[in-house]
């Protein structure tokens, strides 16, 4: 068991999220930063889709009630077990009673937590993560509030007991944090209206550093610039939609969907960010810039390629240290 | 993305919709279909099928397809109109130009066919409104429409199976369940099902 010790109502759990149901209405959710997930699971020797929790307001504490092994992935926050620092992308030792405290990000935006044994809420249309927005899955169907206590699954796997000693490097896989002045790049395919924005628009969209609005949540970010028109009024019958499409509403500013995305909707699409780069999104704050760079698919799929191999990677080398023990 | 849309929403063009989305599903590597109106998003894995194919077995799938003549089930929802949670409904016939008991009549006498599900969670997309009952949506969406509204949007009718936001006219109420997410399936009305709307009472 853990308990919460303070948090806000947006942190929640969340697993790789929901497939299977799009043609019912019920989208993804699951981990904005789903690789961050999956890593800090397969250093704690889980399956890299068990459920850990997420953090996007700060500061978060929790207890643990048992001794526990558990890893930081994600935002480069700083964070303690009572004393001790604890490194991102690390595997660790809770031991009963200590005390988790997760700090304001110094780069990034969210947080992850795995716990080895994964949390244990009930699945719900085959995953354990929290649709907000539609008040089901996960604890409760909501976001952690104080005091609540979360099981954790039992596991048969037994972990490395080498205080500090492992974790993994993902410089390969995530270049460092963009300076503050700096734009987050997040490479796009071009969407089925694409054509249909006039050159100017287009050129714009890819040349503007476009600002997350506060209207940024895990439904999406709406984001602030130059006015994107169209060539000529377009009026779509409602078509699906997922993480990572770039919408363009009638006032010309861009809606970036993710997580929790409604699974159809209506505006008219200039862009698509590539699933490889999703997480960049779950990293980068409200506030932050956006530029969107035009890609092609074989890049795409290289991307997403490259990410896989080095799960498998990590996921070998994991099975290793377990089997030292 | 399949977008076979004309100008103006096609039955036809939606059957052969579902045949392919049903199609597609077969297909190694895709993962989902999603069909909306007069259009279809496959969600495939392209580490394990390149995306050109998806496009060539899409495109072939759609040529050659036959419909399935008959498929869906037939769903009764049973309607109290007006009253408070109808709140619409007087409106609606102004709008028309036509008496309560004539938009009554023409909403429930109507056969409705689910053409896709989405947005959110078990909203059914009802093709087959009496065109005389179409109304543009509210300039200022309602906060929360009640779950079991019984809406009218544009030329499209629909269901609200959950509270939620909406521009919608509310002309009435249901209790029949649309969405469980601990049922499995979660939805009551699949694409390609009937839906009749019966009268239990006009209230005033």
């Amino acid at each position: 068991m853990i308990e919460i010790l303070s948090t806000g109502a947006v942190n929640s759990v969340q697993d790789l999220g929901r497939t299977g149901y799009l043609d019912a209405g019920v989208g993804r959710s699951g981990m904005m930063d789903a690789p961050a997930l999956e890593i800090a699971n397969l250093l704690v020797g889980n399956d890299e889709g068990a459920a850990g929790i997420e953090v996007a307001l700060f500061p978060f504490r929790l207890r643990f009630e048992t001794d526990t092994v558990f890893a930081v992935a994600g935002a480069d926050c700083p964070a303690k077990l009572d004393d001790r620092q604890v490194p991102d992308w690390w595997v660790m030792n809770a031991k009963a009673g200590e005390v988790l405290t997760l700090g304001l990000p110094r780069a990034g935006a969210r947080a992850v937590i795995a716990f080895q044994g994964g949390i244990d809420v009930p699945l719900v249309l085959g995953s354990r993560s929290t649709d907000l927005k539609s008040v089901f899955g996960g604890f409760e169907g909501r976001g952690l509030h104080r005091g609540d206590r979360l099981a954790l699954g039992g596991t048969s796997r037994r972990m490395s007991r080498m205080e500090g000693g492992y974790g993994a490097d993902v410089s390969v896989l995530r270049a460092p944090a963009a300076a503050e002045d700096e734009a987050i790049v997040l490479r796009v395919l071009p969407s089925a209206e694409y054509a249909v924005f006039t050159g100017e628009a287009r050129s714009k969209f890819h040349e503007t550093d476009w600002l997350i609005t506060n209207d940024a949540n895990r439904m999406g970010y709406r984001l602030s610039g130059p006015e994107l028109t169209l060539t000529r009024k377009l009026e779509l019958l409602s078509h699906g939609i997922m993480p990572g499409t770039v919408q363009v509403p009638p006032n010309g500013q861009p809606i970036i969907q993710l997580a929790e995305a409604n699974t159809c909707g209506g505006y008219p699409k200039i862009a698509n960010v590539i699933e490889a780069d999703l997480w960049k999104l779950a990293q980068s704050p409200v506030g932050a810039r956006l530029r969107f760079e035009l890609t092609d698919r074989d890049t795409a799929v290289a991307a997403l390629r490259q990410q896989r191999t080095f799960m498998a990677a990590l996921a070998a080398d994991a099975a290793l240290m377990r089997g030292w023990n | 993305m399949l977008d076979a849309a004309g100008p103006v929403f096609s039955d036809d063009i939606q059957s052969r919709i579902w045949a392919v989305a049903a199609w597609m599903l077969k297909v190694d590597g895709v993962a989902e279909t999603v069909p909306g109106m007069n259009n279809l998003m496959i969600v495939f894995d392209p580490l394990a099928i390149p995306p050109g194919e998806v496009e060539q077995q899409l495109l072939h799938i759609w040529k050659t397809v036959v419909p399935d003549a008959v498929s869906g089930r037939d769903v009764d929802i049973p309607v109290v109109y007006g009253g408070p949670d109808g709140e619409d409904l007087a409106a609606l016939a102004d709008n028309a130009g036509l008496t309560v008991e004539e938009v009554v009549r023409r909403h429930s006498e109507a056969v409705y066919s689910v053409a896709a599900v989405g947005a959110m969670p078990g909203f059914v997309y009802l093709s087959g409104l009496d065109p005389q009952l179409a109304m543009p949506r509210r300039a200022v969406p309602r906060m929360k429409v009640k779950v079991g509204s019984v809406i009218i949007g544009g030329a499209q009718a629909g269901i609200m199976p959950c509270t939620a936001p909406s521009g919608w006219h509310i002309i009435g109420k249901t209790k029949v369940p649309l969405f469980d997410p601990l049922r499995d399936p979660p939805c009551a009305c699949k694409p390609g099902d009937r839906i009749r709307f019966r009268v239990i009472e006009v209230q005033p």
